[in-house]
Parts: structure tokens; C-alpha cells; sequence
């Protein structure tokens, strides 16, 4: 990070510009000279993906917003006329529906990236529950904007959801009355989500730009989890970490235009283009994927505050995260016995999504609270404990050491002993 | 700041450091409180718009005719934005609603508390869990163990009295206002 002197640039106008708003260093400081740490994977490029997703969704769903209704009376065939009449109304509705999707995945992998590799702990604390409300707040405007469209899925999802709120005890029916602006989900209900869908991705953007700053502190994590020592450790942002994660954004986009393009409705539900119809419940009520493991928590408690308190608190804890893994190494590869409960929590979260898209009777209800309970479980117990009890590998003493005493002493016997990578 | 919080000894502010300081503390306080008011006050009026407007609350009460609701039918209504649940029960039904000792339910009320003639249970059908609309009003919906109404979102049943009885649902449903305005019509709200 020392070698990080101001740049001369040679454009007079630019010169002009940053010696009175210094944008240009800025943006030569962050995103030309950061320093990176040499030995990143694939995975991270998974932080600059999610980030091109959130542009995309602000750039359709804006066009789509200058065609889209908010009225209950025309706002389902306002999204039909967006599909038949509009030009590219269809491409546009499809990549910004399954933009949803892909933004979900973007950022659960992630998510579990960072879960592997400590990426939480100390000291970027802040930079992780940061990551907590942009979660957050992508759910909000997510389950919003599933609403617009007005089909029955929108329309009962809605009504499920506000009615969460129902359970507090006293406050609650009054907050679920203010939501609606009525005593069911209505126009005003409808009109509200609209002004909020709008406004909320411009909050998650300001939290992305929080985010990245407060990354832009402490430094990326890297798959060893130890500190750069130096520039030895590190290589500059551009041109190394742009081309990487410029490639993998763009497999990461055939990956998006296969669903928008061959199977654009494959993550909806048949459902929503049923006009909403206050009057019919569909039979089986279920959210997009993404919230399915929150849905199955919420229904595996037989009490519905419980249920809606553990459904929270399945978020809440991820915030409280640095604080519950005692454990000072950050990366799963020195931590032997929490990498394999890392990856049971992974399949239980896989679980939990299976079980939530299933009807909460019989063997599915077991599931659900065998894989709640296993959820709480691991963050709650598992993890202070494990960092008291487990005996983690040695560490390298930094980030090039093992390549560079790999490559440099080939003669003396590198295959004698292969890197203990797992 | 150093020199604002202990000013040199001119004036009013003469007296010792200690009391200067709790004046201005008083002062930062009453500030801070007069400002945190008038900030709520301002903020409710965007708060409250977001609950129901008048045209919303004008209670639109509805007639409803009960002539041609045969024995054993139910017919679903719409008030406020809710389904109404208008259901003409047999005598077996009235038996089992009343038969039910109150003390197994969960929600405990008695048959002739939520009804005014018993041959009509009016309900809003809304289950009380999350606000989907159980089935049991058509001839071939399945309408739970007990008789009564079934919700398919998360498996809640209620008895012939709109009672819950098993599944996730806290409560009851809810038994509207109404009142009978003649033996075959009634006003709901």
C-alpha cells in the first residue's frame, strides 16, 4: 500500500478538474493502484457481479417503470402490454425478473464465500453487516417488486407477508393496518410498494458504495485469511482483478441470458399470471427461491411470532456473526473440523430451500425443523465453541511465501512435499 | 470549544465552572428536546398518511340477502376488501359447535357468543395466521377435521363455529359487525 503516490495525469482538463475535486486520484487510488492480494480465487469476483447486477436491475427496471401502472384496476395488463406491445418490453420484463434471481445468487455465493474463507471477522466487522443490510434491503425491494405485476402470487405473497407483522402482540395489527393503507392488501397497498421498489435500490446502492468503502479499508480477504505483508503479496486492482472479474462477469452473463433467453419463466410461478383475486387463495402459496430457507424457518415453528421472530433472527444472527466465531483464523483451509461444518450448513440451507418450496405437513415439517434447528444450532453453539476447541493447521508466515518457496527451490525437492492445500 | 465551555471570568459567566456548565448542559438538553418534538411533529404527518384515508374508512356497510341460502350452503361476501363467510348451518353442525368443551380450545369462546341466530354463522374469512382465504365454502373444498374450514397456505383448521382448533393460526376468525335487519337479511359494518 506504500507505493501508492499520487498520479500525474496528462490531460489538462483532468489536471484542472482534480486539483479542485480530487475524483480522478480517488478513482486512480481505489480502483487502479488497490492493492489485492495476489492469491484471490474465482470467488471473489462474485462481489463486482452482484455490483453489475444492481446496475443492470436500476437500468430495466427504470425503462420498465416509465410503462408499468400502479393501480390495481390496470396494473396486471400494464405488465402484459410491457410483454406484447412495448418494444422490447418482453427482453426488458424478462432480464429485469431474472435479474432478481441473479442478483440473489450473485450475492448468496457471496455470502458463502465469505462465510468460508472468515471474511467477517476482525477487522472487517462493519464491512460484514454492512453486507447484512444490503441482504436486507435486496429482500425488501425484491418482495416488493414482486408484487407489481398483481398476479395471484403477488397479490398473496403480499398479503402472507405483511401479515407477519400481525403476530407482534398489540402494535401488531395496527403497523399491518398502516402498511396496507386499508384493512387489506389494496391500491394503496399497491401504490406504496411501487414508490418504495422505486426508492430502495438507490438506498442499497449508498449501502453498496458504504460497503465497498469500508472494503476499501481494511483490504480484501483472501483464501489464506492472513494479512498482506506488503507488495510482494498484493497486485494492483487494475489491470490483474479487472480482467479476472470482467471475465468471469461475462460467463456469469451467458449463465443469465441462458434463463432470460431459453427458460425465462423457469424461477416464476404459473401462478402469477392469474389475475390477483382477493377472494381465492392459490392453493400452495410460495415465495420466489430465494426466500425459500426464510420461509421454511417460518413455518417450521408452530407459533406464529415464534415463527416470525425465528425467521428474523435467521438474519439477525448472520449480523452477530463476528462476534459468535471465537475462532482468531479466518480461512476454512487451517480450520479442519469447521470446514466440514461449514459445508453441512451449506446443504442445510439447500435443505431448508427444498423444504420450504414443499407443503408444511408430514415428513417436510420434520425436515423444516430438524435443518431450523441445525441452523441456529451452528451459529449459535457451534461456532463459540469451535473456536475454543479446534485446533487449526499452522499458518503460512504470508500470502507469496508458499509459491515462492515452491518455485524457488525446485532442485531441493518441491514434489517431496506437495503443499498441504485442501 | 476549551474557551466557550470555561470563558475567562467576565459577566454572567463569572460563577464557578461547575454551575456554568450544568446552565449549558440544561440548555443542550432543552435544545436537543424542543428540536426532537418538533422533528416528530413533523414526521407524523408523512406517517400517518400512510394509514387508511377517509374514502377508505367510510364504512360501506352492505345488505345482504339470506333468502335463497339453502341449508347446508355458504356463500362468501365481500366487505371492506375481505371475504365474508355467510354459512347456513345444519343442526348437525350447531350440535358439534356447541357440544365442544371449551376448555381444549385454543381460542376459547362459546357457540352462542359468536353467532346471533345459530342457524347463520357470519365469519370474515381471513385466517388469522397469515390472511389467506381458507377453504370450505364450496360443496367439494375440503374443510378441515372438524368440519368446518381448512387453510391450504399453512394447514390451519377451524370447527363449525369458525374456531381454530389445529394448526398454526392463533385465533379465531373473526366474527364481523352485523346485525339482522330482517329473519332472511342482514347488515354487515
Amino acid at each position: 500500500m506504500a507505493q501508492a503516490h499520487a498520479p500525474q495525469f496528462k490531460n489538462p482538463v483532468v489536471k484542472w478538474i482534480d486539483s479542485r475535486l480530487p475524483i480522478f486520484t480517488m478513482l486512480d487510488h481505489e480502483y487502479n493502484q488497490y492493492p489485492m492480494p495476489r492469491n484471490v480465487n474465482y470467488l471473489w469476483a462474485f462481489g463486482a457481479i452482484a455490483g453489475i447486477m444492481l446496475v443492470i436491475m436500476i437500468a430495466t427496471g427504470l425503462v420498465l417503470a416509465m410503462q408499468y401502472a400502479a393501480n390495481t384496476h390496470i396494473a396486471f395488463e400494464s405488465v402484459e402490454r410491457i410483454m406484447r406491445d412495448v418494444n422490447y418490453g418482453w427482453l426488458l420484463r424478462y432480464v429485469h425478473a431474472n435479474g432478481a434471481s441473479m442478483f440473489f445468487i450473485a450475492v448468496y455465493i457471496h455470502m458463502f464465500r465469505g462465510l468460508y474463507y472468515g471474511s467477517y471477522k476482525a477487522p472487517r466487522e462493519i464491512l460484514w453487516i454492512l453486507g447484512v443490510f444490503i441482504l436486507l434491503a435486496m429482500m425488501a425491494t425484491a418482495f416488493m417488486g414482486y408484487v407489481l405485476p398483481w398476479g395471484q402470487m403477488s397479490f398473496w405473497g403480499a398479503t402472507v407477508i405483511t401479515n407477519l407483522f400481525s403476530a407482534f402482540p398489540l402494535v401488531g395489527d395496527p403497523i399491518v393496518t398502516w402498511l396496507w393503507g386499508g384493512f387489506s392488501v389494496d391500491n394503496p397497498t399497491l401504490n406504496r410498494f411501487f414508490a418504495l421498489h422505486f426508492l430502495l435500490p438507490f438506498v442499497l446502492l449508498g449501502l453498496v458504495v458504504l460497503h465497498t468503502a469500508a472494503l476499501h479499508v481494511s483490504g480484501s480477504n483472501n483464501p489464506l485469511g492472513i494479512d498482506a505483508k506488503g507488495p510482494q503479496d498484493t497486485v494492483p486492482f487494475n489491470p490483474y482483478v479487472t480482467v479476472k472479474d470482467g471475465f468471469a462477469v461475462v460467463v456469469f452473463l451467458i449463465f443469465y441470458a441462458g434463463f432470460v433467453f431459453f427458460a425465462p419463466n423457469y424461477l416464476g410461478h404459473p401462478d402469477n399470471y392469474i389475475p390477483a383475486n382477493p377472494l381465492v387463495t392459490p392453493a400452495h402459496i410460495v415465495p420466489e427461491w430465494y426466500f425459500l430457507p426464510f420461509y421454511a424457518i417460518l413455518r417450521a415453528i408452530p407459533d406464529k411470532l415464534g415463527g416470525v421472530l425465528a425467521m428474523f433472527g435467521a438474519i439477525a444472527v448472520l449480523a452477530a456473526l463476528p462476534w459468535l466465531d471465537t475462532s482468531k483464523v479466518r480461512s476454512c483451509k487451517f480450520r479442519p473440523i469447521y470446514r466440514q461444518f461449514f459445508w453441512i450448513l451449506a446443504i442445510d440451507a439447500l435443505v431448508l430451500g427444498y423444504a420450504g418450496a414443499m407443503p408444511a405437513e408430514g415428513v417436510w415439517l420434520l425436515v423444516a425443523r430438524i435443518g431450523t434447528a441445525y441452523y441456529f444450532f451452528h451459529f449459535l453453539i457451534l461456532l463459540p465453541l469451535l473456536g475454543k476447541l479446534e485446533r487449526p493447521l499452522p499458518l503460512p508466515a504470508s500470502i507469496c511465501e508458499p509459491v515462492l518457496k515452491g518455485g524457488g527451490r525446485v532442485a531441493a525437492g518441491a514434489h517431496a512435499k506437495p503443499m498441504e492445500k485442501a | 470549544m476549551a474557551q466557550t465551555t470555561h470563558p475567562p471570568g467576565t459577566g454572567g459567566h463569572a460563577a464557578s465552572g461547575g454551575e456554568g456548565a450544568s446552565r449549558r448542559d440544561f440548555l443542550y438538553l432543552a435544545t436537543g428536546a424542543v428540536g426532537a418534538i418538533g422533528v416528530a411533529s413533523a414526521v407524523w404527518p408523512f406517517i400517518d398518511s400512510m394509514n387508511p384515508a377517509a374514502d377508505t374508512l367510510a364504512l360501506a356497510s352492505i345488505d345482504v340477502d339470506l333468502a335463497p341460502v339453502q341449508e347446508g350452503q355458504a356463500i362468501t361476501v365481500t366487505w371492506r376488501g375481505k371475504p365474508v363467510f355467510v354459512r347456513h348451518r345444519t343442526a348437525k353442525e350447531i350440535e358439534e359447535a356447541r357440544t365442544v368443551n371449551l376448555g381444549d380450545l385454543r381460542d376459547p369462546a362459546a357457540d352462542d357468543a359468536r353467532v346471533k341466530k345459530p342457524e347463520w354463522l357470519i365469519v370474515v374469512g381471513i385466517c388469522t395466521h397469515l390472511g389467506c382465504v381458507p377453504l370450505g365454502q364450496k360443496p367439494t373444498d375440503p374443510r378441515g377435521d372438524y368440519d368446518g374450514w381448512f387453510c391450504p397456505c399453512h394447514g390451519s383448521h377451524y370447527d363449525t363455529a369458525g374456531r381454530i382448533r389445529k394448526g398454526p393460526a392463533p385465533a379465531n376468525l373473526v366474527v364481523p359487525q352485523y346485525a339482522f335487519t330482517s329473519d332472511t337479511a342482514v347488515r354487515l359494518g
